[in-house]
């Protein structure tokens, strides 16, 4: 909370600094050389502080924060105020604060002042305390922060001086080592780096620890001499200070008036580490506050759980009590008052002798009575509750089942205060890939030319890696033995890597273990390192011996530049595979020094791998030229400087050459690689392991870095094909081709990957053909538009693209991901044209955005198809069941993925989302009116067989266990939809059709969803409905549905950090999905709710003690119980068993929950805690409150009872209640419990013993002095205390007692089932699930009711066998079965795509919309099978509306 | 660079791991007791409560009615007295009235005489809050800065001993019984003292100290409504007087509810009355000084015996009697459903 306070702080500060520069007179913007139009309130103007323009700078700098950052919020003398001032922004302190000032009125005064105080005092005091210390954490960490070094340009001296970073200014030079944290949002002008790069890492800003490429600002002159900050002349002017971190622009207006643009790349941000780079320099741009990462820094989300909306509803609720109890006091007093004729003596006349009008006692009383009955309003419950939630979320943390051994992550908590919200949730969004399926992405199958290559070897392989998994809890202790021998291979690895040239880089060593040690070992490495970095699983591809011996003959082709022009097919595999290799955006690193990257081929090892060195002789051989250059780049400049000039011509000379000397390494390679397969085909033995150490430190082996792991797998299917990827610059790319010829490409352009386009583009030039070649990858619906005319292109072509869409389809069913991998040759003049555009875009300033994507569009249209991949990526172990279980729970699960629909189909299948029985909906379309339509039509038919089976449900709704919801959704049915259609309904205004009809599906899949949409389903779902949410993910586009949904779960895996960072709970697996939820949601939840219900029940039973006393004591406001122990009741007699109770009370065990997911309803229906049990237990505490005064009233009354004397029996029959009523509630009873409960009531006595006997004096004008013991002495009070409280309790009891010993609500079968030993109750457990499932079968059966609709849209996906079955028992409803089965028989595919077809004829005639609906709900079969041809055509008609649909139609 | 190497692995072994300890109380697994109501532990608490309580308040109801009380309402019988008590200037004149009544058995055992008020609102508030324990106490403290007022001091400054509304308002009628035996008078023997908390007399009311007690009340002025200073309240006995008098320690003690009973006087055992009160006629002599019938109040006189379970009050044998045939009750009711749904049961596991 502090952070967010001290952001928006400073956002405030900046919004006032930009106000005044705009008035300011700018003598520094000389009119001739600034575009009019800008101004200092848009842009910001940067000039260096060196040189000519030093005034400039000098009077410009003044306008710009400095560096030093202060995120303390007070200092020495602000921190009291300030801080006060803070804290009674809080309703519930600003309350308290309201009684002190009451109680300093001496007519209303009723408290001594200290009691009063002492509340608020214990409130305030210990956050005042943490603030302080907070603060002066902070004020330290700012102090180190700020007088940490830098290097920075001094004018006078003429060189780089050391500064402090708060002295840093805006404009300021600076010097930047490896592996120093940036001080500055930094333009990056200069870097050691041939090419212009600089590394960052930017773990400190998003915890992500893969390296971010930053390049010295395109077009700077003299680029690669040395940087003289001297002669940097030019003024810099870029956008205002803001928190986009992936966005930033400027331009650089040079002395000639030339501008150069930079964008987002050239900035190197605050807090980021530079890495592998050796010297950059840059000039800062934003400072101190100013800077993105400080912008960004947003602290703590704070979000408010349901119970504690309802409970402030509740409050307020206890407010209006409150009122009322005080009105009732305030009246009756006036009225007391103005009975009396005269002035009885015990009316107190003021300090003048003057006696109140009634009216003015009246209002007296009504403040007296506020002051009195304060406790009403449970502040301490706001205490409590933070307590119990921080032992909630400490419990949660630590347990052991949540933690994922491999990553060796435990759940992180990052949100405090909505654990009890996880025992809610009714609707669960979950990703899929990386949150259902592992995100490892594994090379399956790939379509070249038209041919498939089904790789039966790898395939088969996968399963053995699958079974390994599975014995993952041997490993540890294979670990200790492995250990030995990869610190052996290491040391070896180690002396190969060339000395001093290569930097140590952080994680280098853990990662080289990692990889060495096993393959079940490769996913720990990896989730620990939170980089997309391959395991073995991912790495090894056993090729296709098919593809192999095609691929083979291909490359030798290419590699031979044979003079003949090579057959179409050759190539085809050839370029398929360079596009694997090449189309990326993947760094290479060897596998020694992982965080260096590999920018020249490796040089020669030291002897002792004989393999190697042959393979380097041969290399050095062949590229003696070249190897000239390219070894001596990293440390000579003026080779690099001729390196820089880019000549192509330059490797040729080399190449071809060697081709029959290859013969020998290239067989030597293969081998290699035949025994790196033998290892991984074998059983995973100690033996296996040591072997795959030694034989994976041989080959110079290369780590490739990827920013998505499909990427990575794409270049680890070519290096199986030996088509490997070796080194990478952002300028070339080096490629091993089969022979081991290096084939070095000029990249001359990188279109990288946006989720608008879905591609990417490489364009290089080709070293042996110098072609122009265009490189694409990327989803095949976008790629297959792009093709080549079809009607242009040869008919073989159109062959191809037909095969290789059969062939996605077919994997898209399998559930593999897909991509289209196309490539188009440019001409030179074509290209130099299309570059000149690019360059302009790049330039531009404004709309650079659209320009670029424009540009990118522009050039990847006429594509030539090469082939397809499939790449499988595997649900995470669990996940069905998890899915089934929560199912179980009442959850709702839909799926909200970018992915393709019959993938996202295919998992959902696969993990038990969809059920082969179930009726799968899909609604794919672009037209408005359609949807709606198909919105209206679908709805009815749900609603149809929704009222079908709402009555049978009630005749077999006897079973009092479940009571359904009226909303409960119809367990049949699925809905697909993709994004377009999702934008259509947002856009059109069918939200609310769409949630009717989503909320009575089983299961909805978004396919094809962009992040934002994902997000406004959540939030439309929230909104419509009022369900608690859930929302699950892994990734950076799932961070706007984490964001926008009540609970919000990361799962820290493989695709960077954004997703936890956003998210309020971060988990490992998907599976832990089940015990947080079953489990730890439903304690949370049925511990607060109860708590705070009890603390509820606790002040007002109390307080209506004093309340009934009122009207004893002429509504005075006099008490009978010593202020002091009245105050202290609620702060320490009656504070720590709800506490315990809050954190430590299972109702039901662990076992239970998890094995009867049912349960888990409790929560989600508020069960325990909602209107109702509020007004239950508001009644119950009257009573109990009646009980507690008015037994001892009754008893002692005509006595000779003083106040006290009565008050103190009242007291403590009413704490025996309270505790016992607690006692009541509590389920389980730990030691720690009973402690607290005794020391409670020990506490009492002894305080008010001690209390009684020495406080004399000690609080005027009461005077508590020896009650308590003269009561002790008394029989009538024991014998009030035996009678009273059970009289108080005998009503919840009994009731608590009958539905105990009767009731047949689950929890309660599932606490007597708890009771029973493990082995009956797993028996029990068993027995109740299966009568579970037999009565939840019959009022939705899956007989003739679901089969009346299936016929109207079947799953394609439907098991032949369920199918059969379903069609022999279906019975007549208005249509004998016989009737509808002959149509049946015939459609169960045409019923997948029914809404699809119907779609289409929509848009051309709306009309005739009930048309094909009617007939299939069953009127004629004539008819019915009369539609069937008709479908066909229209659907050939209209081509592929849809592509994706196009499978079924088939 | 062998050690270098070396390095990595000992750093990974030392990383402590994050996962969690596996110890009862962080998974939760900690020994619990899990009370579960079932139809046997119900049932006997239910009987047993019932049982237990039916039992207590049979006793309590034998033992409370063996107490022996007489309440006499004077404040009709002395009604001359009254109204002559209503004119304000009468304040210091004196007026008596008798009020007799007949005991047609013995009272046994010890009989304490108690004053009742009617409608008397002791526990008002700011009456209650009116008085100042620092100089009960009998030390020199400024009382301005008690709660006293209005009644700290008179307006020529002199402050009042003992200040507030309480003591200002103490009861002050005088009462005294006497045994019509064969028609000559005997005044029954009451104790004044004793009557008081021991802890009140002795500790927390303390005359200021002084070589005598009108020296030590000297510069101090009686409250308004009195009729004589603090330190004559009881001439006879030097400890009864100033602010230890029984009398007044037991009016500053102030009352729970608007009617109430102060302890006034007991009979002292001796002669006569060494078993009690024996039957026959007595008379009380009243001085009648406290009015109440501006406050509609009334005045009672009332001898009565106690037992080990408090006064006359039959209440809490009642509860008892009520709670624990509402117990059993329930137990029945409980067993009733029981049977019933029995049968339901086997119905519906049929079914």
């Amino acid at each position: 909370m502090a952070f967010s306070v001290d952001s928006a702080w400073y956002r405030w500060q900046r919004l006032g600094a930009p106000s005044q520069a705009p008035s300011e007179p700018t003598p520094l913007l000389l009119p001739g050389r600034d575009n009019p139009k800008l101004s200092l309130n848009k842009w910001r103007i940067i000039f260096p502080s060196t040189g000519r323009q030093w005034k400039d700078w000098k009077q410009a700098s003044t306008f710009y924060s400095g560096n030093g950052v202060q995120t303390t919020k007070y200092t020495w003398f602000t921190f009291v105020p300030q801080n006060l001032f803070e804290q009674f922004h809080r309703l519930g302190n600003l309350y308290f604060f309201f009684l002190v000032v009451l109680s300093w009125f001496p007519q209303v005064e009723i408290f001594h002042r200290g009691v009063t105080l002492l509340p608020l005092v214990v409130v305030l005091l210990p956050s005042m305390i943490k603030d302080a210390v907070e603060d002066y954490r902070k004020h330290q960490y700012d102090k180190t922060i700020n007088s940490s070094k830098t290097r920075v340009y001094d004018k006078e001296e003429r060189a780089y001086v050391e500064r402090c970073w708060k002295d840093v200014r805006v404009g300021d030079f600076v010097q930047l080592q490896c592996n120093e944290t940036i001080p500055a949002d930094i333009l990056l002008l200069h870097s050691s780096d041939q090419s212009g790069i600089c590394h960052l890492e930017t773990a400190n800003l998003d915890g992500e620890t893969n390296l971010k490429q930053r390049r010295v600002v395109r077009g700077l002159p003299g680029q690669n001499a040395l940087f003289e900050p001297e002669f940097f002349q030019s003024t810099i002017t870029c956008e205002m200070p803001n928190n986009n971190l992936n966005k930033f622009q400027g331009y650089m207006e040079q002395p000639n008036d030339e501008r150069v643009g930079f964008n987002i790349e050239s900035l190197l941000l605050r807090g980021c580490t530079i890495r592998n780079t050796e010297v950059a320099v840059g000039i800062v741009i934003y400072a101190g506050h100013e800077t993105k990462a400080m912008l960004n820094n947003n602290g703590p989300r704070y979000k408010r759980s349901r119970i504690e909306r309802r409970m402030n509803v509740d409050i307020f609720l206890c407010v209006g009590l409150l009122f009322v109890m005080c009105l009732i006091g305030a009246v009756g007093h006036g009225i007391w008052t103005g009975t009396f004729s005269e002035h009885p003596p015990y009316d107190v006349p003021d300090e003048y002798g003057n006696f109140l009008s009634p009216a003015l006692a009246g209002f007296y009383t009504f403040l007296t009575m506020i002051i009195l009955l304060q406790t009403l309003i449970p502040i301490s419950l706001y205490v409590s509750i933070e307590l119990v939630k921080l032992g909630q979320v400490f419990l949660i943390h630590n347990d052991i089942d949540l933690y994922d051994e491999a990553a060796d992550l435990p759940i992180q908590c990052r949100a405090l205060n909505i654990a009890e919200d996880l025992g809610q949730i009714q609707y669960i969004f979950s990703d899929k890939t990386g949150t259902l399926t592992e995100n490892k992405m594994v090379f399956r199958r790939c379509t070249v030319d038209g041919i498939e290559f089904s790789h039966q070897e790898n395939a088969k392989r996968l399963e053995t890696h699958k079974e390994l998994d599975l014995d993952d809890e041997d490993f540890p202790k294979l670990q200790h033995f492995t250990l030995p021998p990869p610190t052996l291979g290491r040391a070896a690895g180690a002396q190969q890597s060339p000395p001093g040239a290569l930097r140590r880089c952080q994680s280098a060593r853990a990662r080289v273990q990692g990889h060495a040690r096993s393959r079940s070992l490769g996913r720990r490495d990896s989730s620990q390192s939170q980089v997309a970095f391959s395991s073995t699983i991912e790495k090894d591809v056993t090729p296709d011996s098919r593809l192999l011996r095609r691929v083979r003959e291909a490359a030798l082709q290419t590699e031979s530049l044979s003079p003949f022009i090579p057959t179409r097919t050759s190539t085809a595999f050839a370029d398929f595979f360079l596009a694997l290799a090449i189309c990326n955006t993947v760094l290479v690193s060897t596998a020694t020094e992982p965080r260096q990257r590999v920018t020249i081929p490796p040089p020669i090892k030291p002897p002792g791998i004989t393999l190697e060195k042959i393979h380097q002789i041969f290399q050095r051989l062949k590229l003696a030229s070249l190897s000239q250059s390219f070894s001596s780049s990293q440390s000579s400049s003026e080779l690099g400087a001729s390196f820089g000039a880019r000549g192509p011509e330059e490797p040729l000379p080399a190449l071809g050459s060697g081709d029959s000397s290859d013969r020998g390494d290239r067989g030597d390679s293969s081998d290699r690689r035949d025994s790196g397969d033998s290892t991984d085909m074998g059983p995973a033995s100690l033996e296996e392991m040591l072997q795959s150490v030694s034989s994976s430190s041989l080959p110079p082996a290369l780590c490739y870095e990827a920013e998505s792991p499909d990427e990575a797998a794409l270049v680890h299917a070519a290096q199986a094909y030996s088509f490997s990827l070796v080194s990478r610059t952002p300028e070339r790319v080096t490629v091993r081709l089969p022979q081991g010829t290096l084939l070095t490409f000029d990249i001359l352009h990188t279109l990288g990957f946006d989720s608008v386009r879905k591609r990417m583009s490489v364009v290089v030039r080709h070293p042996l053909t110098k072609e122009i070649v265009v490189y694409t990858k990327g989803a095949d619906s976008v790629i297959m538009d792009l093709l080549e005319d079809s009607a242009g292109a040869e008919k073989r072509m159109k062959r191809i693209k037909e095969k290789t869409q059969k062939h996605l389809d077919l994997y898209a069913r399998d559930g593999l991901r897909t991509l289209c991998i196309a490539k188009k040759v440019l001409n030179e003049d074509d290209f130099q044209k299309w570059a000149n555009f690019r360059r302009e875009a790049e330039a531009a300033i404004e709309n650079r955005e659209e320009l670029l994507m424009e540009t990118a569009q522009h050039l990847e249209t006429k594509l030539t198809l090469l082939g397809a991949t499939g790449i499988e990526d595997r649900l995470q172990d669990g996940v069905p069941d998890t899915i089934v279980a929560l199912r179980e729970a009442g959850i709702q699960i839909w799926v909200l993925t970018g992915d393709k629909q019959e993938t996202a189909v295919n998992i959902a299948y696969s993990c038990k989302l969809l059920d082969q029985r179930d009726t799968v909906f899909t609604i794919n379309t672009e037209n408005k009116e359609t949807c709606e339509s198909l919105l209206d039509l679908t709805l009815e038919e749900v609603r149809k067989s929704y009222e079908w089976d709402k009555p049978r449900r009630k005749i077999f709704g006897i079973i009092p266990t479940a009571p359904e919801a009226p909303e409960a959704p119809s367990t049949e049915f699925g809905l697909v939809i993709d994004g377009k259609t999702l934008s259509l309904i947002f856009q059109g205004g069918l939200q609310e059709k769409f949630v009717s009809l989503a909320r009575r599906c089983r299961s909805v899949l978004c396919c094809r969803s962009t992040p934002l949409q994902k997000g406004m389903v959540v939030r439309l779902l929230r909104g419509q409905l009022r369900v608690m949410t859930l929302a699950i993910g892994d990734g950076a586009n799932d961070v706007s549905m984490i964001q926008a949904a009540d609970v919000g779960i990361g799962i820290s895996g493989q695709e960077g950090m954004q997703a936890v960072m956003a998210s309020d709970f971060a988990i490992a697996r998907f599976k832990h999905l089940k015990k947080l939820l079953l489990v730890h949601g439903h304690w949370c939840y049925s511990r607060l709710a109860k708590m705070v219900i009890y603390f509820f029940y606790k002040n007002v039973s109390y307080v209506n003690l004093l309340f009934w006393y009122q009207f004893f004591c002429g509504f005075s406001g006099s008490t009978m119980i010593d202020y002091w122990q009245m105050i202290f009741f609620n702060l320490f007699f009656t504070s720590v068993p709800p506490i315990l109770f809050g954190v430590l009370d299972k109702d039901v065990s662990a076992e239970t929950l998890l094995g009867l997911p049912e349960l888990y309803r409790n929560g989600q229906n508020s069960e325990i805690y909602n209107l109702s049990t509020f007004i239950i237990t508001m009644l119950d505490a009257f009573y109990q409150s009646l009980i507690c005064f008015f037994v001892p009233y009754l008893v002692y009354k005509d006595s000779d009872i003083d106040v006290f004397s009565f008050g103190n029996p009242i007291n403590t029959i009413s704490l025996l209640t309270i505790l016992l009523h607690q006692a009541l509630e509590m389920k389980t009873w730990t030691l720690s419990q009973l402690v607290a409960m005794m020391c409670s009531l020990g506490f009492y006595l002894v305080f008010s013993l001690i209390y009684n006997a020495v406080c004399l004096l000690c609080n005027p004008p009461t005077n508590p002095y020896w009650i308590l013991e003269r009561q002790l002495s008394e029989p009538t009070f024991y014998l009030l205390c035996l009678l009273t409280p059970p009289a108080a309790l005998l009503p919840r009891f009994f009731i608590s007692a009958l539905r105990g010993t009767f009731g047949s609500s689950l929890i309660l079968k599932a606490q007597q089932i708890d009771k029973l030993p493990k082995g009956q109750r797993d028996l029990e457990i068993q027995k109740l699930r299966s009568r579970k499932a037999t009565s939840g079968a019959s009022p939705a059966p899956n007989d003739d009711l679901d089969q009346s609709i299936s016929h109207l849209c079947v799953s394609p996906f439907l098991h032949p066998a369920a199918a059969a079955v379903s069609q022999g028992h279906t019975e007549g409803q208005g249509l004998s079965s016989s009737a509808v089965n002959p149509l049946r028989r015939g459609t169960p595919e045409e019923g997948y795509c029914f809404y699809n077809r119907w779609a289409e004829e929509e848009s051309a005639a709306t009309d005739s919309s009930a048309g094909p609906f009617a007939p299939s709900r069953g009127t004629a079969p004539g008819q019915g099978s009369g539609q069937v041809p008709k479908d066909r055509d229209s659907r050939s008609n209209s081509g592929s509306h849809r592509r994706s649909v196009s499978p079924v139609t088939l | 660079m062998k050690n270098k190497t070396n390095f990595p692995s000992q750093e990974e072994e030392a990383r402590p791991s994050r996962c969690p300890d596996n110890s009862a109380f962080k998974q939760q697994r900690l020994p619990a007791w899990k009370p579960q109501l079932n139809i046997v532990t119900v049932l006997s608490s239910f009987f047993l409560t019932g049982a237990f309580c039916l039992t207590v308040g049979v006793c309590l109801i034998l033992s409370a009615n063996s107490v022996r009380e007489i309440q006499i309402d004077y404040s009709d019988k002395c009604s001359d007295c009254s109204k002559f008590r209503e004119n304000s200037s009468n304040w210091n004149k004196e007026c008596h009235c008798s009020v007799n009544f007949t005991l047609k058995e013995d009272i046994l055992g010890d009989v304490f005489m108690y004053y009742g008020l009617q409608n008397f609102y002791q526990n008002h508030r700011r009456y209650m809050i009116s008085r100042s324990d620092a100089q009960l106490l009998g030390r020199n403290v400024n009382i301005q800065r008690s709660y006293c007022a209005p009644f700290t001091t008179y307006k020529n400054g002199t402050p009042i001993a003992p200040c507030g509304a309480i003591a200002n308002s103490m009861f002050n009628d005088t009462i005294d019984l006497f045994y019509n035996r064969n028609s000559s008078v005997v005044q029954v023997p009451l104790l004044k003292t004793g009557n008081s908390w021991w802890t009140d007399k002795n500790v927390k009311f303390r005359n200021p100290e002084s070589y005598n007690l009108s020296s030590a009340f000297a510069g101090t002025a009686r409250p308004p409504y009195w009729q004589k200073p603090v330190y004559l309240l009881d001439e006879g006995d030097e400890r009864n007087t100033g602010y230890v008098n029984d009398d007044f320690i037991i009016w500053m003690r102030v009352s729970a509810f608007a009617t109430f009973r102060n302890l006034y006087r007991r009979v002292r055992r001796i002669r006569h009355f060494a078993d009690g009160l024996p039957a026959g006629n007595y008379t009380f002599r009243i001085s009648y000084n406290f009015p109440v019938s501006k406050f509609k109040g009334r005045k009672h006189v009332i001898l009565s015996t106690v037992v080990w379970s408090g006064g006359s009050n039959p209440f809490l044998g009642i509860a008892y009697v009520v709670s624990g045939t509402a117990a059993t009750l329930a137990g029945f009711v409980i067993t009733a459903i029981h049977l019933k749904l029995r049968k339901k049961k086997t119905y519906f596991q049929r079914q």
